[in-house]
């Protein structure tokens, strides 16, 4: 058992316990908070599938996060209230719109694809606020939180307990596939190119195929996001988002396995214990960001776990 | 539609792509010689908005408030590049990406210290202010016009710049080969810091300029920047011929799409329905232009080798 094996578990445990805590001692807000941490984690790691892994740095996962949520308001308007069948449309449609994307932009590389997955994510940004249905810039509210088989999403502790779940599996789902020849072949299209070429492996599907298991877990995690604030913006589309899912890869560190629960959470903290303390966070906040990137190389868990193999 | 409707928003188009020339240009300079992605590039836009509208609110003049947006936003571009962007060169995108995003909201927040959180308003030069006849019937803002004009200069200045000058043949090596010239004995480092406040004077410069036709408010720069990407990507990374073409290219498509669509789907559809649609898929228009062309040519249109 290595460190990170260890450290990895503390995260868990301490994201699992907190809601526990924090109903203990009578403040309900910081359920909520946890919930936060445990969607924005999902989201990441759906992105850490694509950019830790297969390297490739899409600055346009807002997209499916926003698919989710748009997903979540409306099939709640249509009466469709249901968790899984809107993570189910959601992912579905995500992933489509990620085989399609994907299949242009991964004909590029380097900054032409960060660039190129920016100006898509854009795309659906711009076709949403001018699509009148879908409630332009004022976005969607949803009147009830959507409901999960036997169990009442209205308890701020159930609604955790439901992302916490869904992030585990993510979790789950990423190391296996990590683990697997499909994996090793994301990770060595990675490293070098023409090496797994001419060990015969086309690199071109193992990306898309990553792509758009990315976007679709991502999509999920936008749903939730949606059930959590009850209200769906395009705020989720902009580009914004997609610069705050690619920090919490990198505040934790990217291609590990918690790299994306450990930023989340300092993300979600941090945004939290500023807000509370000057009007002027996002200063804070950048700045904090830019020593990160100058001086604190490879995310908060190499300085505990010691440096990723990751090369 | 009237010939001199059309011909009105074909110069909309082009006073629009000229703007965007300038943002792109500065970006595809800095991309081309110092290997730099910057999402802060549309915060230096932002800068030089406000320095010209603070300015030209103090002294009452807009052409003072000009020369102060090119100086404001050299200025914080080359103290950036001093500071933070010189750290960056060595690393991956990854790393640029994230540390040019955390100075958009270090500079956001910045001039939502400096200038409160309304937005300021630019008054047009009484010099160009009104409208002009141009051949054929055409009635045109002078204003516009003028922007089509100092855009077309600029881009022949920054030509013969790039072309015939001394720091020009430096900022081509540069891109060509950065150790090579740096073993002839260039100060790379200064030649870096100058080329990024060049790219920063053209965006502020920029900011100015439209800053009149719209209000000057932080996040202004954001939509220009990701335009200004899409220009890049379409005329190749590096090339300041391709910034050009796919500037104009963009500016002509997106105006007119948004111009003409509607009315096409109104030949199909009801009215407010068409109006709608066409709306909303003129507003991607762009988006499946740039695909289109990088289904074709991955590198853009005209990508250095």
């Amino acid at each position: 058992m290595t460190r990170e094996f260890w450290i990895n578990g503390v995260l868990a445990l301490l994201l699992l316990a907190a809601p526990f805590i924090a109903l203990a001692f009578g403040e309900s807000f910081y359920v909520t908070l946890a919930t936060r941490v445990a969607i924005l984690a999902l989201a990441a790691v759906g992105l850490n599938l694509a950019l830790g892994l297969g390297g490739l740095v899409s600055f346009g996962h807002a997209a499916f996060f926003g698919i989710g949520g748009y997903a979540a308001g409306l099939l709640a308007a249509e009466g469709l209230a249901s968790m899984p069948l809107i993570w189910l449309v959601g992912a579905v449609v995500a992933g489509l719109v990620a085989l399609a994307t994907g299949a242009v932009s991964l004909r590029t590389s380097g900054v032409y694809f960060i660039m190129i997955t920016l100006a898509f994510a854009q795309m659906i940004y711009y076709f949403v606020i001018s699509w009148p249905t879908l409630g332009g810039e004022d976005g969607l509210s949803l009147a009830l939180r959507n409901e999960f088989p036997f169990v009442n999403t209205l308890k701020p502790l159930n609604f955790f307990l439901i992302a916490y779940g869904l992030l585990l599996l993510a979790l789950f789902v990423f190391a296996r596939l990590r683990a697997s020849r499909f994996g090793a072949a994301l990770e060595g299209a990675r490293q070098n190119e023409t090496r797994l070429a001419s060990l015969g492996i086309e690199v071109f599907p193992v990306r898309l195929w990553a792509f758009v298991l990315s976007a679709m877990i991502t999509s999920v995690a936008g749903a939730l996001y949606a059930d959590l604030n009850r209200f769906v913006s395009p705020s989720m589309l902009s580009w914004h988002m997609s610069g705050e899912l690619i920090v919490i890869v990198l505040l934790g560190g990217v291609g590990r396995l918690f790299g994306p629960v450990a930023g989340a959470a300092v993300f979600v903290l941090l945004e939290f214990a500023l807000g509370g303390l000057t009007e002027r966070w996002q200063l804070f906040l950048g700045l904090i960001l830019l020593g990160t990137v100058l001086f604190a190389r490879g995310g908060l868990l190499a300085l505990f776990a010691g440096k990723a193999r990751h090369g | 539609m009237t010939f001199a409707l059309f011909a009105e928003q074909l110069l909309n188009g082009l006073q629009f792509g000229v703007t965007l020339f300038l943002m792109a240009a500065g970006l595809t300079l800095i991309f081309g010689v110092m290997g730099l992605i910057n999402l802060a590039h549309g915060s230096l836009y932002m800068v030089g908005a406000f320095a010209c509208a603070a300015v030209a609110a103090w002294t009452g003049s807009f052409w003072l408030g000009l020369v102060a947006s090119l100086a404001a936003a050299a200025g914080a571009g080359a103290l950036v590049e001093l500071l933070v962007i010189r750290r960056l060169y060595d690393r991956d995108h990854l790393d640029q990406v994230l540390a040019t995003f955390a100075l958009i909201l270090i500079f956001s927040e910045a001039m939502r210290w400096l200038f409160g959180p309304f937005p300021l308003y630019l008054d047009m030069p009484a010099l160009l202010q009104g409208a002009i006849i141009l051949p054929g019937g055409i009635e045109y803002p002078l204003y516009r016009l003028a922007i089509i004009v100092i855009g077309i200069a600029v881009a022949i200045g920054l030509h013969l710049l790039i072309a015939r000058t001394r720091i020009g043949m430096r900022i081509r090596a540069g891109s060509s080969d950065r150790e090579m010239i740096a073993a002839l004995g260039v100060d790379i480092g200064k030649l870096y810091t100058i080329v990024f406040a060049l790219g920063a004077a053209l965006a502020g410069f920029a900011g100015a300029l439209v800053g009149v036709n719209q209000s000057v408010q932080v996040g202004m720069g954001e939509p220009v920047l990701i335009l200004a990407f899409v220009v890049i990507v379409i005329g190749g990374i590096g090339s300041l011929r391709g910034a050009l073409i796919g500037a104009l290219l963009v500016g002509v498509i997106d105006t007119m799409g948004r111009f003409l669509l509607p009315q096409a789907f109104m030949l199909v559809m009801e009215p407010s329905a068409a109006a709608t649609t066409g709306a909303s898929l003129a507003s991607m228009l762009i988006y499946v232009v740039m695909a289109l062309i990088l289904a074709f040519r991955p590198r853009g249109l005209f990508a250095p080798a």
